[in-house]
Formats: structure tokens, C-alpha cells, sequence
């Protein structure tokens, strides 16, 4: 049994329909990678997995929290699912008012209940399996984007989550800074975590992903193994999305102009 | 100002002074730490989902801000006891003050609630923090960088507005002047006297909002 399973998720803003039916399983300890043009709702449909985000009908499943989004799920029910997976957002969220540990415990010690001394032994193993050992007492203003993300990561993992969900981990780094965070993101894969990441990364995805998912119009178009969805993809509009990603100067032909 | 005019000056300092210390200050404290609960209250309320404490909020707000405190005071001390409260004039002071407070620092502290990033409730929520826990250990902290400049005005003004007091019969610091002023006719001394203590006071608390500010501005982002 998948570890995450979504069924007929639709979610509109107003009138404007962002997701219309989608269905995607994410199997325990595997790596999916959500690609999509930028508002195919890649970050929404994310966002439905934690409850951020409110899709006015579908099932989201995750180990044994299911919500049903149409039967209007109540704050706990939604606090409840939310607590399955962490999250690492693209523009990181650290707590600015925070050394790079106290965002570490914040969670484990103020919701979680977590004595605060294994709190805190555990956030220093933590940092220093993402490489900052030394900046436990650092705040996040003090930290390059590659280090402030990667607090975040040790964040997310701080909680100790069925799985981790990654929106666009890397899209807002300078680009020297982001191998250091694919790198802790790859070495997470490794060591047995559940992850969806939403990422324009395409080799990142080719190396780690175990399953992805090619979402555009509201629908997933295509999934399957990096190799199928990423080298031979069978859609004309992933083909066309991945021309456009791998190399962003190939001007798509408009139709009807030759 | 002759020789007695002096004289009457340097031994009205003792009991002004005194005035501000048991009077005014403890009075525009008191005042200023229970208003800013109200405020804080209102201030949720106004950014409440629910329509009917938002409404509420709305209507505390204009109600406070559209009346003159001295009405406000009145209306407590003067008006309540024909409905059978009978309220003394310090406590009745501290409850005109405050709830005048509450509904001016209201905005304030909502607009800085608003001013912290929408990503930081998100986080907050995400590390399994619920809605009083994000208050308290998230936005609020940096909501109060944002809070300062406006809630140090408010409370200086607080303190300067503490003289209405003075015609409820709370001895504070103007009271004070007027009682040593009536029998001797000095007014224009005494009530410099007064005036000047007021200045010291505000100019004071000025100096150590801009301090505050300095230490809160420490781990700004950008
Ligand atoms: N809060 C919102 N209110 C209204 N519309 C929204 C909101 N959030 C997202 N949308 C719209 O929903 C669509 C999908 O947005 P989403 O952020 O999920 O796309 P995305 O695939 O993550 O895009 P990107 O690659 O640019 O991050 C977009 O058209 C966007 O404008
Ligand atoms: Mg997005």
C-alpha cells in the first residue's frame, strides 16, 4: 500500500480551476519529483498534501490520516494530517527570531512536547548531517541562502515526519549554493526517505527520483520512471516542457507560424 | 517672581513629584499593560475569520476613537453610579484609560500582526505549532519590532492624558498642582512646575523607545 495517496483532488481559486482531477500515489520510502510549467499548480497541489492549502473536493491519505476535503475537514483534522510530512518551502520560512538550532526544536519541543534536552542533542546531529555543525548558534540572517535552506531541511526532519515535502528547495539560490542542498536532498533519498519535490532540477530528478509526475492544464499528463516520464516521454506537452527546461534559448515554434 | 514665589515652587517639587510617582505613572502603567491586553484581544478579533467578532472589534474601535476621553472618564465615574456602579477614582481612571488604549493600540498591533510574512504562520503551522503557540513564539515577537514605534507614542500620550484624572479627583500629578495653586493663586508657576515634570517624563520614555527599538532591530532580515 502507498505510503501517500491522492484521489480527485480539485481545487480552484474563484473560478479560476488550478487543479481539476488529480490522482497520485507516493510509495513508502520512494522519491517523487512534481515538474509542471510555472502555475501548472505544482506548489498547490503540495499544498493540499499538509492541508495549506483547501481543494474544495478530493481524498488526500497519508499512513492512516485520511481527509476528505469536501466533507469541509475541521482544524484538527487538518492539524492531523499536517503532522505526517514536514515542509520546505522556496523561500526557506526560518524563524528570523531564531538561532538555526531554536529552528531546529521549535517544533519538536513546543508541539511535539519533546524533553528539550534530546531536542536539542538531536538538532545538533541534525545540523551537522546537513553540514553546519558549526552554526547551531548562528541566526538565519547570519546564514548564505544554501545554509538558511538547508536549516530548513534539518527543520523539516527535526519532527521526524512520515515524509518530507520540498517546493522548489533550490529555485531561489545563488547557483554555486545549490549543489550543497541537492546534495543533503540526495543523501536523504539514500537513506530511506519518503520525499515529493517539486523542482525544475532535471538531472536531480533523472539521478534521485524514483517516480515522476508531469503536471499541466490541472492534470498529471504523464508519470512514471525518470526514464520514461524524462527521456522518453510519450506527450507532446512534456516534450515540449522539457525542451523549454533543458534548454530555455530553443524558441517553441507558435502555432500556425512556421 | 519675587522671593515667596520661589519659595513656594521649591516646597510644591516634593508633593508634585510625589503626585507623578504614587499618581500618574502608576496610573499610565497600569493603564497601558491592561490596555494593551485589550488591544491585543480587539485586535484578533478584527483578524478573525468569524464575522461576528470582527463586527464587534470594528464597532469597539470607532465607538473609542470617536468619543473624547473625558466623556469616557465622565461616563464611568460620573454616569455608571445612576446605574448602581459606584466605581472609586483611581480604579475608574485605570478602566477609562485602558479601554481607551485598547481601542487605539488595536490597529497598531493588528497592522503589525499583518506586517509579519504569511510564510512564518505557514512554517508555524507546518512545525506543528498551533494557533496560540504561533502567536506567542512566532509572530508576535516579530510582530513588536513593527509594534514599538506606534505603541511608544500611545503610551506617551497615555501618560500626558493621565491629567484628565485630575478632574476625577485621582491625586496625580496635575491635581496635585491645583491644590497647592488654589489657595496661593501661583498658577502660572505651579502649573509650569507641572508641565515641566510632564516634558521630563515623556522626553524620558522617548529616549528609551529609541533604545528599545535599536535592541529589536537586531536580527532583522531582509
Ligand atoms: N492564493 C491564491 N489565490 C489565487 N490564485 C492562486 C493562489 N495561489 C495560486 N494561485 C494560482 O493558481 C495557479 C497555480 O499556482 P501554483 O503556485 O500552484 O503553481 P506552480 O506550478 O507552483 O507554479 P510555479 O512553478 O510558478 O511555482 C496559478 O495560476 C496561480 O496564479
Ligand atoms: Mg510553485
Amino acid at each position: 500500500m502507498p505510503l501517500v495517496t491522492v484521489r480527485n483532488l480539485h481545487k480552484a481559486f474563484g473560478d479560476h480551476v488550478v487543479l481539476t482531477d488529480v490522482n497520485l500515489d507516493v510509495a513508502e520510502g520512494s522519491v517523487t519529483v512534481l515538474i509542471g510549467p510555472s502555475g501548472s499548480g505544482k506548489t498547490t497541489l503540495l499544498r493540499c498534501l499538509n492541508g495549506l492549502s483547501h481543494p474544495q473536493r478530493g481524498l488526500v491519505t497519508i499512513g492512516d490520516v485520511t481527509v476528505d476535503y469536501s466533507s469541509h475537514p475541521n482544524r484538527r483534522e487538518l492539524a492531523a494530517l499536517r503532522a505526517q510530512s514536514g515542509m520546505v518551502f522556496q523561500a526557506h520560512h526560518l524563524f528570523p527570531h531564531r538561532t538555526a538550532l531554536e529552528n531546529l526544536t521549535e517544533g519538536p519541543i513546543h508541539a511535539q512536547k519533546e524533553p528539550v534536552a534530546s531536542a536539542r542533542a538531536r538538532g545538533h546531529a541534525l545540523l551537522e548531517q546537513v553540514g553546519l555543525s558549526d552554526k547551531a548558534d548562528a541566526y538565519p540572517s547570519e546564514l548564505s541562502g544554501g545554509q538558511q535552506q538547508r536549516v530548513g531541511i534539518a527543520r523539516a526532519l527535526a519532527l521526524r515526519p512520515r515524509l518530507i515535502l520540498f517546493d522548489e528547495p533550490t529555485s531561489a539560490l545563488d547557483p554555486e549554493t545549490v549543489g550543497d542542498v541537492l546534495t543533503v536532498m540526495r543523501d536523504l533519498a539514500d537513506q530511506g526517505w519518503t520525499m515529493v519535490v517539486v523542482t525544475h532540477e532535471i538531472r536531480f530528478a533523472e539521478q534521485v527520483a524514483d517516480h515522476v509526475a508531469f503536471l499541466d492544464g490541472g492534470l498529471i499528463v504523464e508519470e512514471g520512471t525518470p526514464r520514461q516520464v524524462l527521456t522518453e516521454p510519450c506527450e507532446v506537452r512534456t516534450r515540449q516542457f522539457l525542451r523549454r527546461v533543458l534548454d530555455p534559448l530553443s524558441r517553441v515554434p507558435d502555432q500556425g507560424r512556421p | 517672581m519675587d522671593a515667596s514665589t520661589w519659595e513656594l515652587l521649591l516646597h510644591a517639587v516634593g508633593p508634585l513629584l510625589l503626585g507623578a510617582i504614587v499618581g500618574t505613572i502608576p496610573l499610565a502603567v497600569l493603564s497601558f499593560v491592561a490596555g494593551l491586553v485589550i488591544a491585543l484581544a480587539v485586535a484578533l478579533a478584527r483578524l478573525s475569520p468569524v464575522k461576528v467578532l470582527r463586527r464587534f472589534a470594528g464597532g469597539y474601535i470607532s465607538v473609542i476613537r470617536g468619543t473624547p476621553l473625558l466623556v469616557q472618564l465622565y461616563i464611568i465615574f460620573f454616569a455608571l453610579p445612576s446605574l448602581g456602579v459606584v466605581i472609586d477614582p483611581f480604579p475608574s481612571a485605570v478602566i477609562a484609560f485602558s479601554m481607551n488604549v485598547g481601542g487605539y493600540a488595536a490597529e497598531a498591533i493588528r497592522g503589525s500582526i499583518l506586517a509579519v510574512p504569511r510564510g512564518q504562520w505557514e512554517a508555524a503551522s507546518t512545525v506543528g505549532l498551533s494557533y496560540a503557540t504561533t502567536l506567542r513564539r512566532v509572530v508576535l515577537p516579530q510582530a513588536l519590532r513593527v509594534a514599538v514605534p506606534p505603541l511608544s507614542n500611545t503610551f506617551i500620550s497615555l501618560v500626558k492624558d493621565t491629567s484628565l484624572a485630575s478632574s476625577i479627583m485621582v491625586t496625580e500629578l496635575l491635581r496635585r498642582a491645583q491644590e497647592i495653586a488654589a489657595p496661593s493663586y501661583e498658577f502660572l508657576a505651579l502649573y509650569s512646575l507641572a508641565a515641566v515634570i510632564y516634558w521630563v517624563i515623556c522626553t524620558a520614555l522617548s529616549f528609551a523607545q529609541q533604545r528599545l527599538e535599536q535592541r529589536l532591530g537586531r536580527y532583522v532580515t531582509t
